[in-house]
């Protein structure tokens, strides 16, 4: 057990630090960073990208770009630099003539405006030998695919595959048993801040100002990829706008900067992604093909449950989603089955998108578990308590605190679910179909290994010093809120400094695990500070922690657990589908700031509603382009499309989790979403849809 | 994109000349549609002339009805008081449009000249016979979700993506041009073209001419504008509907019906109007008008599913719209 905080700060409903300069326009992001003092006046890039999905460059004319006045460079695979590792073969940006994927980047040209280097893009003449017809082309995802093979590892360093019992007798000997496939489409980060960078060659020291979710992730792999050494790299980032994994690992537009600015030494160069590339070069969230299967009791009781996961790769570089992950530990049963198989693709590379795993994850399971219950005729909220295990299913370890059951429970008491009928396709009101829908949310509590902070006394104030990254997500906020409980002082006393590689390492904002991570550095080193200077510190006086291990996490299982209710209507003439009320009830462990806590639960629910109605990219098998690649064509929710929308947690003491008591918010809200509303769409017109986006064709049928 | 020249002449006339002058010279509107195509690489304009400030931006009465200047913005134009009394169709249709940030700035006389939309078209590394004429078409059994079903050709599949344009091809209404040879008023239903073998002119314009203001007459009946689309707002229609339906007695004495979504052009009803003509204003008789008007229809096979689902869509889209202009007593 940590010692857990006395919350004094922690928990209030404090506004965001950085609320002012964002409304005014004037926190500075990634592109507008102000030219330094003594360097040169900016360039500007822009990048030529592939046309074909697979090939060789076998002609590159940049005769006519160069003759451009106001170009300054054309880096081609012929003159851009050799990088000292070209392992990643994502971040192997111009490096030979091949081509993986369409988009991939083949020239940048570097010049005095970023007019004249769009013109200069535009003028550059490519040749391909494309090594594959369209007909060839392996870009499309079937399950029945015989390329498919079996990763090492998925996502977050998760077993491939876990097998308990036996599935094939649990299924051959229940009296019930259900199997169905589900789908989810290529998804695509939006941000609203394109993936962009400043960068600053000195001849010895490069700088990177770029929008990022790890600073400190940046500068190693550039450090890497260039062979230069850790402190002749600084990467600064004081504010992200967004990245929601995306900007988690570096891709191929932070080693072009890199190397912009190589080529143009003492100048600021730089470099912004348009909308329509980052459909090709900012990762993308995998389409999945889910086989689920359960076996159960009359009574609803799960003998035994499966998921086999079909997913796709980019054949340039292995990202394996870990969607079979969530199965393995969310209800009791005693025979379980998941696999993960992969196609390595003519695809651009796929990453991280909020949640990985547990987002698409979570759709086929409670979806099934909802078919499962109207096969029973039970209801689906005590289908699931009926099979809430006592402890985690895949290790027997205790949960450190588990409150499914509770959100559940909460959750239909605040939606009015007791009155609901459940025949579908019944209730019409002014020629809406309307029904309701509940699934389940789950997201683990992640502490990352690595991350150290600093605590030091400057005048009356105390700076906490951490290289972590605030993406709109509150980090700016929250981490004075729980240095200064630390601290036993007043909030107001106490500034965290983040972003930027010169201030103490720390590991990604991502897998939910921020606050948890940073606070704990943040705790241990406030606690250094006060052993070592006591409550009267002088001027200057600092300490420093490393985010220590927990113990608690070989004893027990750590996640947040959360429960949607949507209510969802069908237009009966149309089919159009909309969800004018969406609840959700989280058990997160103590909330740090209900302001900035409920905003990640609500975008969550939001990015899972879009997931569930709108989002879909929609990857063109003769080319290999992801065709609707930018605002107008993918869509994500209108405001129009929010309506009651509403975020609750549960007060939830877990003593086990981090001196703060808290739980990751980041993600949870985007898990289970889209069943919650696939299932209310059933109910509304009987119509079951297995593949999303759920759109008006598939429920007019 | 490549670097143009800009000119903002002090009249009309003037802008007519200069565009007529040179192959390469367009006119710049509100820019929602131009200067996305010109970052796209779609567009490649030489001379731009600014007409924002050379064209009418007032709506006069006339008989009849209103002339509304080609400079009216989309945003004014949906909140004239005489749009909404006696337009309420137009009005609809204007506010189901784009955003209100690009309704403040898309133009009477230039959302109707939008290009269609396709975005195989606005990809300049795909086939398109629009934008390169003779090279093909993508969008034939690439993503077709928001092509067409009626009117289209081996050659293009895009469809006209203004709202306003339908409710516009529904009214009575007519185009005033200015050309470098004078004026000329042209029927709106006779604006836009079907693609055929040249899909590269979307209007019956010519080089050089202007619209200056578009004249609707007020019609008799009961108005509705119905947009089915993929999400609550800011998106494309993949079936719109404009009806005006004069009902007396139960009897359609008039009907003015278009459909948006489905084509190269707005899509003026004819077969379904002549079908409710002096009929019945029943169920019955708006399903038999929609079975009539979509009897042509050929959907369009794609990777992503295709679009076969419109031609039920447009079917049940334009009886549940017609019900909705017709009193509840005779429907």
């Amino acid at each position: 057990m940590t010692d857990v905080l006395e919350p004094r700060a922690i928990g209030r409903d404090l506004l965001r630090r950085d609320g002012g300069l964002k409304v005014r326009g004037t926190a500075v992001y990634a592109d507008e960073t102000p030219v330094p003092e003594g360097a040169g006046p900016p360039a500007y890039c822009r990048v030529v990208t592939s046309t074909v999905a697979r090939g060789r460059i076998v002609d590159l004319d940049t005769t006519a770009a160069e003759a451009l006045d106001g170009v300054q460079r054309v880096l081609t695979h012929a003159t851009a630099e050799h990088l000292a590792s070209t392992e990643d073969r994502e971040l192997a940006v111009l490096q030979d003539a091949e081509v993986g994927f369409r988009g991939q980047i083949v020239a940048a040209v570097l010049a005095d405006s970023d007019e004249i280097a769009r013109e200069a893009a535009g003028l550059v003449e490519v040749r391909y030998a494309a090594e594959a017809t369209n007909a060839e082309l392996r870009a499309e995802l079937r399950a029945d695919r015989t390329d498919l093979y079996t990763p090492e590892k998925v996502n977050a360093g998760h077993e491939t595959d876990t097998a308990t019992g036996n599935m094939d007798d649990a299924l051959a000997l229940a009296p019930v048993t259900l199997e169905r496939t589900y789908r989810t489409p290529m998804q695509h980060n939006n941000p609203m801040e394109p993936h962009a960078t400043s960068a600053l060659w000195t001849g010895t020291h490069l700088t990177l100002w770029d929008s990022t979710q790890s600073v400190h992730r940046v500068r190693d792999t550039v450090v890497q990829v260039f062979g230069l050494a850790p402190e002749q790299v600084r990467v600064v980032c004081p504010y992200v706008g967004g990245g929601f994994g995306s900007k988690g690992t570096p891709h191929a537009n932070v080693v072009t900067a890199a190397l912009a600015a190589r080529a143009l030494p003492g100048r600021l160069v730089r470099f912004a992604l348009t909308r329509q590339e980052m459909f090709a070069l900012a990762g993308h969230r995998t389409p999945t093909i889910q086989r689920l299967q359960l076996a159960a009791e009359r009574d609803g009781t799960l003998r035994g449950i499966a998921i086999d996961v079909v997913e796709q790769t980019s054949k340039v570089k292995e990202f394996a989603e870990q969607t079979g992950v969530p199965t393995r530990t969310m209800y009791a049963a005693p025979n379980r089955r998941t696999t993960h198989r992969l196609a390595a693709l003519d695809v651009p590379v796929p990453s991280w998108m909020r949640a990985p795993g547990e987002c698409p994850g979570m759709f086929g399971p409670e979806v099934a578990l909802d078919e499962l219950a109207v096969e029973l005729g039970i209801d689906p909220v005590e289908l699931r308590i009926r099979n809430e295990p006592e402890v985690d299913p895949e290790t027997g370890r205790p949960f450190s605190s588990r409150n499914l059951v509770a959100c559940l429970r909460a959750g239909a008491e605040r939606f009015g679910w007791a009155d609901r009928d459940p025949e579908p396709g019944t209730r019409r009101v002014d020629g809406w179909w309307v029904g309701t829908g509940v699934a389940a949310s789950v997201y683990p509590t992640i502490r990352m290994t690595k991350s150290t902070a600093t605590v030091r006394r400057e005048g009356d104030r105390y700076v906490g010093r951490i290289g972590a990254a605030d993406l709109g997500t509150g980090a700016y906020t929250v981490l004075p809120q729980i240095l200064a409980d630390a601290l036993g002082v007043d909030e107001a006393r106490v500034d965290v400094l983040l972003g930027d590689t010169d201030l103490p390492e720390a590991s990604v904002a991502g897998g939910s695990s921020g606050t948890t991570t940073w606070g704990s550095a943040l705790v241990e080193a406030a606690r250094e500070f006060r052993d070592e200077f006591g409550d009267d510190p002088r001027e200057g006086d600092e300490a420093a922690a490393d985010v220590p291990p927990n113990p608690a996490e070989q004893e027990y299982v750590m996640s947040a657990f959360g429960a949607q209710f949507a209510e969802v209507r069908v237009h009966a003439d149309t089919g159009e589908v909309r969800v004018p009320r969406l609840y959700g009830v989280f058990a997160c462990g103590r909330i740090v700031n209900p302001r900035t806590a409920r905003s990640q639960l609500l975008g969550g629910m939001t990015m899972g509603l879009g997931m569930a109605l709108h989002e879909q990219s929609l990857l063109d098998p003769r080319t290999g382009a992801v065709v609707n690649h930018d605002l107008a064509e993918y869509h994500v929710p209108a405001n129009a499309d929010v309506a009651d929308l509403q975020a609750h947690w549960l007060d939830e003491d877990d003593p086990y989790v981090n001196p703060m008591g808290s739980k990751g918010v980041g993600e949870i809200g985007i898990v289970g979403t889209a069943a919650a509303v696939a299932n209310a769409a059933w109910h509304a017109t009987g119509v079951r849809v297995r593949d999303l986006p759920i759109t008006l064709d598939k429920v007019l049928g | 994109m490549r670097p143009f020249a800009y000119d903002r002449p002090d009249t009309a006339a003037a802008a007519v000349a200069a565009v007529a002058d040179r192959p390469d010279a367009a006119f710049l509107g509100g820019g929602t549609n131009l200067v996305d195509h010109l970052r796209l690489g779609i567009a490649d304009p030489g001379l731009l002339v600014d007409v924002t400030s050379l064209t009418s931006t007032e709506i006069v009465d006339i008989d009849g009805g209103l002339r509304i200047g080609a400079g009216v913005t989309n945003a004014d134009l949906a909140a004239d008081p005489r749009v909404r009394a006696r337009l309420p169709v137009l009005a609809a249709a204007l506010l189901s449009g784009a955003s209100g940030q690009l309704r403040n700035m898309a133009t009477t006389g230039g959302n109707p000249l939008q290009r269609t939309r396709c975005p195989y078209f606005q990809d300049p590394a795909s086939a398109c016979n629009k934008r390169v004429p003779g090279s093909g078409c993508a969008a034939i059994g690439g993503a077709t979700r928001n092509h067409a079903i009626l009117g289209a050709s081996e050659h293009c599949i895009a469809t006209h993506p203004s709202d306003m344009a339908v409710a516009l091809a529904a009214l009575d209404t007519q185009v005033r041009i200015l050309g470098p040879d004078g004026g000329r008023t042209l029927a709106f239903t006779d604006l836009h073209r079907l693609p055929g073998d040249t899909p590269e002119q979307d209007t019956e314009l010519a080089h050089g001419e202007l619209i200056t203001a578009i004249d609707v007459s007020y019609p008799r009946g009961r108005h509705a504008y119905r947009k089915v689309r993929d999400r609550a707002s800011y998106a494309f229609a993949l079936v719109s509907v404009a009806a005006v339906l004069d009902v007396v007695d139960g009897t359609v004495l008039d009907a003015r019906i278009a459909l948006g979504g489905v084509a190269h052009t707005p899509w003026r009803a004819v077969r379904a109007e002549d079908t409710l003509r002096g009929g019945p204003a029943t169920e019955e008789a708006f399903a038999a008008a929609a079975e009539a008007e979509l009897a042509d229809a050929r959907p369009q096979p794609g990777f992503d599913g295709g679009n076969a689902f419109k031609i039920p869509l447009a079917r049940r889209t334009l009886t549940a719209t017609l019900r909705q202009t017709t009193p509840r007593e005779t429907a």
